[in-house]
């Protein structure tokens, strides 16, 4: 039998505000345990949530941007379930009248076309801590400094058939919440998790198969590996005549499975109520509408004004705008002065070259825009010549050193003294008499020998475009 | 010292600025009081020491200070946190918790330079009408040491009473401030939800906590909400409030509308308390005031709808008590899920236990829409039917409860009954209206009767008039425990 992978996605994504969701404790990453919080985010008696108002502001922008319905009065839900990550033993989220719905996000397909992922919902709520097992002590500590970090789920329908949308459409929603600055989506910190929920079913039934649901999906290729793992996994059951338990499973990198964590049978009764300490969010046409005006230009948007207005082949615009890191970067170099073309082929060529030598992000390098741009702007006065430019920037791009400096200290600055050059011709001629009779014998590799020599004579700081035409202007002439 | 103790917040308070009396001889003279009332048990914890401190230092601004309450001695209901002064909520589970904050309204009190002497008693969680839940023991009601004071903030309404403080901060959830000082004979309010601060409130039910004052009199209480109500930055459900509800008492009720509705004047109600609480249309008419009577049938619903909403915000708020962080933890368990089971059968008590289990049931996924959920509805039915109401009326007099104080242990053998004598007080907890609690006379046993009046939200300054126009004519408030056994 022919099977169909069916898909739905929950992705949890931090929002990048500063502060915490109902408090003014910091959201920053990292901090020694339990110094990021206070008597509210850890639910001590008595307090109460304020809702950050930045929070309700870029859940707002993200739904819009995914094109979704924004509830205009919307509220928050208490989940109740008892754990030691969350003080109050409650998560304040929203579930009857979530800040957004029925959103749809197009997609590319491999085979080069568009399908349109919907989007259930996207609502906002509060993270809980984090425990951390101490084997050595056999201890569970708690960490409160995660409790209250403002978190947007986006739940999709099941509308993905293959793990290549999936991937497809996280990279499409991490750009666009790049883009917008909501979040800054980092897997590796947790900013971005992802549930998977699969089911399989014959190809042409209409009914959707039992689900399960995996966590701990913490990085593209764990999506991707998982996903195959678990419809391999459900269609053998089936195929057996065994059949699939609805139960939530966890992805175990190291052993490349995905295992039972509990079944529905001992699923949790959340007991959701709506939180009576927050009034419900009234958002004015208006206040959507400024939000609206706000929304910065998108990936797609922007890939397609780079081919349009700079030329820039659809690969090149589309791996700068992959990233917003780049595309900001990019951005900043021609606000400077640089070509667009030219900032384009360094960023593709060296740049990109750069970062994968030394293992770094975009996001983390230290060179900054104002220094490619004035490295740019020496090479197109003639300054220095391409190689130069190339050494320089190799040298200059771990700590974002002064292009200038670099090429002074190193007394790297080109030869403008024609004279100079036509002299260093004609003494390289005079000395290479075997590469000159090759050349004069109708070998024209020589002649770029011959170049190569008069630019080692002249350290590299020659142009060599120059050079190359005064050694063949002065081969031209007959022989003395 | 005794005629100290019988002045009114407000007389003290001017005496105070005036030079006439010392803050500390005040606050002296309250402490004598608390100790001579010991046998009452309103106090869970006494601060005395920090009390004639706080005594000292706030004598230098005595003459300057703003507040007309500056220098008065008063306690406070102890699930108000105080910055490092145990808040047990009287119950096992927080018996050594001591807040590392302030709520809102023990900051804006220390502001307004109050004197605090303590934390006073009341039923565990604020949940019960007798105090007697209590971990630390039930409170005595001064009038009759064999009568519950009335709770949840029995002990806030047994040291007024008792002349033990000038005045108190309570909680009210479905009557916790009014029907204790209605037994006790002193006055309280609750106001519109919203008007005053809930941070640092230790909740028992969110959607209807409220907290506010007892005293001596009407205006004593509009001092103390003036100190107290307003917007907070830390409470967004807090309400704007503007102008002085001191200033504005006038005791011109001239014109005044006052609705009786029917349905809390009939079967249940005691007679000798009807007739007292009746008594206060009679002076306000004689005032000036119009009375209106018409039929309120919602009364049939709020008791059921109250303990619905009540216990499942409950069953949420007490969630957090559950051992890990702070708190008592029970000393034997197995797993996390033996800690969070031994630790809350173990720390709290029966009626707390109760109302958790209740709430968790009717949020359960299958009965949430049977019980929560209309419940919710008949709380919008219950708001409709006041706002109608007060489009017949500009006030409404009802009782407070249908009898007076009864006798300790009479109430908890039978949970059912006590919850149905809530039935006058909590409809204006699901409708977030001001209520007022004041005295209007006795029974036979010489046990004080309570009214209630009851406004449109924000209306405190009409209902506080009100109770000032008839406190004005009248000397119910007035009377102590221990005049009556002067008398007797």
């Amino acid at each position: 039998m022919n099977w169909e992978v069916v898909i739905g996605l929950e992705t949890h994504v931090e929002l990048a505000t500063k502060t915490k969701i109902f408090c003014s404790c910091t959201t920053a990453f990292g901090g020694a345990p339990n110094t990021h919080c206070c008597p509210i985010c850890t639910g001590m008696p008595g307090t109460l949530p304020v809702v950050n108002r930045m929070v309700v502001e870029f859940a707002a922008r993200a739904g819009l941007a995914l094109n979704c319905e924004i509830t205009r009065k919307n509220r928050f839900d208490r989940k109740n379930y008892f754990y030691p990550d969350l003080p109050k033993a409650y998560q304040v989220s929203q579930l009857y009248l979530p800040i957004a719905r029925n959103g749809r996000v197009p997609i590319q397909t491999e085979q080069g076309g568009e399908k349109v992922i919907r989007i259930h919902e996207l609502h906002m709520e509060e993270d809980a801590g984090k425990l951390v097992h101490d084997p050595w002590a056999d201890q569970t500590r708690c960490d409160y400094n995660r409790c209250g970090v403002p978190l947007i789920e986006i739940v999709t329908e099941p509308d993905f058939r293959t793990a290549e949308e999936v991937v497809a459409y996280l990279e499409q929603l991490r750009s666009t919440l790049e883009y917008l600055g909501v979040s800054d989506c980092k897997m590796q910190e947790g900013s971005l998790r992802c549930d998977v929920n699969l089911s399989v079913r014959p190809v042409g039934s209409e009914t959707l198969g039992t689900r399960t649901e995996m966590k701990n999906l913490n990085s593209f290729k764990a999506i991707a590996r998982a996903i195959a793992y678990e419809s391999r996994r459900q269609i053998e059951l089936l195929e057996e005549g065994k059949r699939v338990v609805q139960e939530t499973r966890r992805w175990d990198e190291n052993k490349d499975a995905t295992f039972s964590m509990r079944s529905k049978e001992n699923a949790q009764d959340y007991r959701y109520f709506p939180e009576p300490d927050i009034p419900p969010l009234e958002l004015s046409e208006a206040y959507l509408e400024q939000l609206r005006a706000r929304q910065p230009e998108m990936a797609q948007a922007r890939r397609a004004r780079y081919q349009r207005d700079y030329g820039l082949p659809a690969s090149d615009a589309g791996i700068l705008t992959g990233q917003k890191a780049l595309v900001d970067f990019f951005e900043a170099v021609i606000a400077l002065g640089a070509p667009p073309r030219e900032a384009a082929n360094w960023m593709l060529g060296e740049l990109m070259r750069r970062l994968k030598e030394e293992g770094q992000e975009p996001k983390s390098m230290a060179l900054t825009p104002g220094t490619l741009a004035k490295l740019i702007g020496m090479v197109s006065a003639g300054r220095i010549n391409r190689n130069t430019a190339v050494k320089v920037f190799r040298a200059i791009f771990p700590d974002d050193g002064d292009p200038e400096e670099y090429v002074q200290a190193h007394g790297l600055e080109q030869v403008q003294d024609a004279g100079l050059v036509e002299r260093t011709v004609e003494e390289v001629l005079s000395n290479q008499t075997a590469a000159v009779a090759d050349f004069r014998a109708g070998n024209v590799k020589a002649l770029g020998f011959l170049v190569g020599q008069v630019m080692r004579q002249l350290k590299g700081k020659a142009d060599p475009q120059a050079v190359n035409r005064a050694v063949s202007e002065r081969l031209k002439q007959p022989e003395n | 010292m005794k005629e100290l103790l019988d002045l009114t917040a407000l007389q003290l308070g001017a005496a105070i600025k005036k030079g006439e009396v010392s803050i500390e001889e005040a606050t002296r003279a309250a402490l004598e009081a608390v100790e001579a009332n010991q046998k009452l048990n309103s106090f869970i914890t006494r601060t005395g020491e920090q009390a004639l401190e706080q005594a000292k230092a706030l004598q230098v601004n005595a003459k300057t200070a703003a507040s007309p309450l500056y220098g008065v001695p008063m306690a406070i209901k102890d699930n108000i946190c105080t910055k490092g002064v145990k808040t047990t909520c009287a119950s096992k589970i927080l018996g050594d918790f001591a807040p590392p904050y302030d709520a809102t309204v023990t900051e804006r009190l220390a502001t307004a330079g109050a004197v605090s002497l303590g934390k006073l008693n009341m039923d565990e969680f604020a949940m019960g009408s007798t105090t007697e839940t209590s971990f630390y023991g039930p409170t005595r009601n001064p009038w009759d040491t064999e009568r519950v004071p009335g709770g949840s903030s029995g002990g806030a309404a047994a040291a007024v009473a008792s002349r033990s403080c000038w005045y108190a901060i309570g909680s009210d959830t479905g009557g916790s401030i009014r029907q204790p000082a209605s037994y006790c004979g002193v006055t309280g309010v609750k106001g519109t939800y919203g008007a005053v601060s809930r941070y640092g409130l230790i909740a028992y039910a969110s959607s209807l906590d409220q907290i506010g004052p007892l005293a001596r009199d009407a205006a004593d209480c509009a001092a103390v909400l003036d100190t107290i109500c307003g917007q907070d930055p830390r409470d967004g459900t807090s309400l704007a409030f503007q102008g002085s509800l001191l200033d504005g008492l006038t005791g011109d009720v001239r014109g005044l509308k006052l609705g009786i509705p029917a349905d809390c004047f009939g079967d249940g109600l005691d007679a000798e308390v009807r007739r007292a609480v009746l008594s206060v249309a009679g002076a306000l008419k004689a005032r000036g005031a119009e009375l209106v009577e018409f039929s309120f049938p919602v009364m049939r619903y709020v008791v059921p709808t109250y303990y619905i909403l009540a216990a499942a915000e409950a069953s949420s708020n007490l969630s957090r008590f559950d051992g890990v962080k702070y708190g008592w933890r029970a000393e034997d368990f197995e797993d996390l899920t033996d800690l969070y089971c031994k630790t809350r059968t173990q720390g709290f008590g029966a009626e707390v236990r109760r109302r958790i289990l209740l709430g968790t049931f009717v949020l359960s996924s299958g009965y949430y829409d049977a019980y929560y959920k209309k419940a919710l509805q008949v709380k919008g039915l219950v708001k409709e039917a006041f706002d109608e109401a007060f489009c017949k009326c500009d006030l409404m007099l009802t009782p407070v409860a249908p009898t007076t104080a009864p006798r300790l242990g009479e109430s908890l053998s039978d949970p059912l009954q006590m919850y149905l004598s809530d039935i006058y007080t909590v409809s204006v907890n699901l409708a977030g209206l001001p209520g007022l609690s004041m005295p209007c006379g006795f029974d036979a046993a010489g046990m004080p009767v309570g009214a209630q009046l009851i406004g449109p939200a924000l209306a405190e300054p009409r209902v506080l008039n009100a109770a000032y126009a008839f406190q004005l004519d009248t000397s119910w408030h007035k009377r102590s425990p221990a005049g009556k056994e002067a008398h007797g």
